[in-house]
């Protein structure tokens, strides 16, 4: 049962992103996304980190792909999308890292496996049974700081969208006030 | 009964790659910024697999950083772009060399 969901959900996560990238709307990739990111959000169930599949759907689904969203209407692109000039450099780096992912994998999937469990006597506690409760304590012990620091990136970014979104209509404002007759 | 960490490193590496792709070949700016959201959700499979499989929830907590990481670079990313919509009124990514010597 669980291989059979793994698989399901690998397999969508796989085909969904590949038409993010194949997909020549804009639009059509990020409805792909938002696709890809409730199978991520399965996937979590699966592997026992609830909170964070809640966290995945709102935060990643709700928020992020809505502003993706928002913006690719605002712009109003053109259908002409082609694909970028660079894409043997991309041939060039990703085959052969493609190809040392699977040679790694194949090859050194025992010793993953073997030399895991010597690491569990760690002091961020073991994954209880109420998900959300155990990394509520974590993040607020173990992690404080840098749970404080991640709230300053956020203050950060939400400064930068403002001033980097709004420094046109300032400037437009002010260029209208001294010299009207400027035609763009 | 449980499923091989290996199965989940394949696909994160299968999603990681498809991001770089979209990220190289990609010409609009707004797919790029998507194949950015693919690597770092691929990123996510693999700490939250690392978790559950060694027992240690210092994972999950990681994926909450990463998760507010991506908030501000969509934040940021997107109102870059708006701007140099405004400034220039294309976002086709080979046009804009402002910034090449």
């Amino acid at each position: 049962m669980l291989q059979l969901l793994f698989g399901y959900f690998a397999g969508m996560i796989a085909a969904t992103s590949i038409l993010v990238v194949a997909l020549r709307n804009p639009v059509y990739s990020a409805l792909s996304l938002l696709v890809m990111f409730f199978h991520v959000a399965g996937l979590f169930v699966i592997l026992h980190a609830e909170f964070l599949a809640a966290v995945q759907v709102i935060v990643y689904a709700g928020a992020i792909l809505v502003l993706y969203l928002f913006v690719v209407m605002l712009l109003n692109i053109k259908q002409d999308d082609r694909y970028h000039s660079q894409w043997r450099v991309a041939a060039f780096v990703c085959v052969p890292l493609l190809i040392e992912a699977i040679v790694l994998l194949s090859g050194g999937s025992r010793a993953i496996t073997t030399g895991s469990r010597l690491l569990q006597t760690d002091s961020h506690g073991t994954i209880a049974a109420d998900n959300t409760l155990a990394i509520g304590q974590t993040l607020f012990s173990t992690y404080l700081f840098p749970f404080e620091v991640a709230s300053l990136v956020l203050l950060v970014a939400m400064i930068g969208a403002i001033v980097l979104a709004k420094r046109d209509i300032g400037e437009s404002d002010t260029q209208s006030m001294t010299q009207p007759a400027v035609d763009e | 009964m449980t499923i091989p960490i290996s199965y989940y490193l394949i696909l994160s590496a299968f999603v990681f790659l498809t991001g770089v792709v979209g990220v190289l070949i990609r010409r609009n700016i707004i797919a790029i910024l998507l194949s950015v959201e693919l690597m770092l959700n691929a990123t996510n499979i693999n700490f939250v697999a690392f978790s559950d499989h060694l027992q240690d929830l210092g994972g999950q907590v990681f994926v909450f950083f990463a998760l507010t990481v991506a908030a501000a670079e969509v934040a940021v990313g997107l109102a870059i772009i708006i701007a140099l919509h405004r400034s220039g009124s294309t976002i086709n990514v080979e046009e804009f060399n402002l910034l090449k010597w």
